[in-house]
């Protein structure tokens, strides 16, 4: 298909930044909520491309390290069971918990297995019916959708007994109110999420837009896309006109993806949930609904109480939050690394620390 | 982790596509597009599972936006 490869037109990206020097005149905070936005735009070099007025933030758009201490604490404490195996993406196995990870749990022979898709752990399930086969379910809801059919699957096969699910996924509208709400945070427009919006729709951002009066513009992955939607943002905001604007058409439609969303509804319903950086959000987080409560793991197993604490001297609450730079914090670099890293931030590729310790 | 990865369809059985991206295929569910697909669509993959078909009308359009940049460039 043509218009795949090109948005990444060198020529074009120049022009994008000449005209977004020529119109920029205000000082603003632009921050992007997707983690994979905040790699994109340190591969793509875009802090150089846009003039010193303008600042870009990174925010808590990634899955794995708004993931709270105490639901990573639980699915570890699973992982000592023998009857378990714990199937989950790639970079929560090295996630730190209080005391241990994934990552050291499988070193000392737990059965932990990386997945792809969730559709593998409910085959790793039917290929393993003496074992409890446990999903951790994390993501927004581009990812939550996929683990809502895997649970609607595993139902209507009826054999299935031995798959569950510890759901920790998170809901995008819950953090962004939490953060236009933050009095030590003053962003001025939002490079939301492209994907999470190809599930959601624009009509969330429709509310905070008039509420909040700040600009929101869906962004796509490409560099010309970031660069794309910044002068969108750059153009309403000197308009002084700003409003809710998708230039990843080609992916998201202004009503979302509603048969997404209907699974997801039946599946799914909103909870209250703790959020890393954040704390405890209304309504925030998926549980799964009674009708499934067998594909439920909290319902499962009978999880003690347990203490969680965040490692010491680790800034990544303020950084999740766009309040902190990693820059700012005593570990980073020398103590907190992605050989060893001791906050979430680090671990995943998409997180804020990782990428400043890659890209600067 | 919210990465979608674009490819085209090259087979369709049931709720399952055999998708092309680049050198390598992979099967891909369904279940979730909402829109109907079939052979020679674009499809984003995120996890195992379809969510968007890619409008291959829109991304001309967003394209032809980004080419009258390409004045601002040499003028």
């Amino acid at each position: 298909m043509k218009y795949l490869d090109e948005y990444k037109d060198g020529a074009i990206s120049k022009g994008i930044s000449k005209k977004i020097k020529e119109i920029s005149k205000k000082k603003i905070k632009i921050m992007e909520v997707c983690g994979t936005h905040t790699v994109a735009i340190f591969k793509n070099g875009i802090k150089d491309l846009i003039p010193e007025n303008i600042e870009l933030l990174s925010g808590p758009g990634c899955p794995v390290c708004v993931t709270h201490m105490g639901d990573i604490d639980k699915i570890i404490w699973l992982a000592d069971r023998e009857d378990v195996i714990i199937a989950t993406y790639g970079d929560m196995i090295r996630v730190p918990g209080s005391k241990s990870s994934l990552q050291q749990k499988r070193a000392n022979g737990a059965d932990i297995r990386t997945v792809y898709s969730v559709a593998e752990s409910l085959k790793i399930a039917r290929e393993n019916p003496n074992k409890e086969v446990v999903f951790f379910g994390i993501g927004f809801e581009t990812t939550s959708p996929n683990a809502a059919v895997a649970v609607k699957m595993a139902y209507e096969e009826t054999t299935v007994k031995n798959f569950s699910i510890l759901s920790v996924h998170k809901l995008l509208p819950p953090a962004l109110g939490a953060l236009l709400n933050d009095p030590e945070l003053n962003v001025d427009g939002f490079l939301c999420p492209g994907h999470a919006s190809a599930i959601i729709g624009t009509e969330v951002y429709k509310g905070a837009c008039e509420k909040y009066r700040r600009s929101f513009v869906v962004a796509g992955f490409e560099g010309l896309d970031i660069l794309h939607s910044i002068y969108m943002i750059v153009k309403q905001l000197e308009d002084d006109n700003p409003s809710v604007e998708i230039q990843y058409s080609r992916v998201v439609k202004p009503q979302g993806n509603i048969r997404a969303k209907e699974v997801l509804n039946e599946v799914f319903e909103p909870t209250d949930s703790k959020w890393r950086g954040i704390g405890l959000l209304p309504q925030s987080g998926l549980a799964v609904r009674d009708k499934y409560a067998e594909f439920d793991a909290l319902r499962k197993f009978d999880f003690p109480e347990m203490e969680s604490e965040e490692p010491k001297g680790c800034i990544c609450p303020d950084i999740l939050r766009g309040i902190k730079r990693p820059t700012e914090c005593k570990l980073f670099r020398n103590v907190c690394n992605p050989d060893n890293p001791v906050g979430a931030c680090m671990v995943s590729f998409e997180g804020t620390c990782s990428a400043y310790f890659k890209y600067t | 982790m919210c990465l979608g990865i674009p490819g085209k369809i090259i087979g369709v059985s049931k709720n399952v596509a055999t998708v092309q991206f680049g050198a390598v295929q992979r099967d891909v569910f369904l279940d979730i597009v909402d829109v109907p697909v079939d052979v020679n669509d674009y499809v984003l993959v995120h996890a195992g599972f379809a969510i968007s078909k890619i409008d291959e009308e829109e991304a001309r359009k967003t394209y032809e936006l980004l080419e009258e940049f390409l004045s601002y460039e040499v003028s």
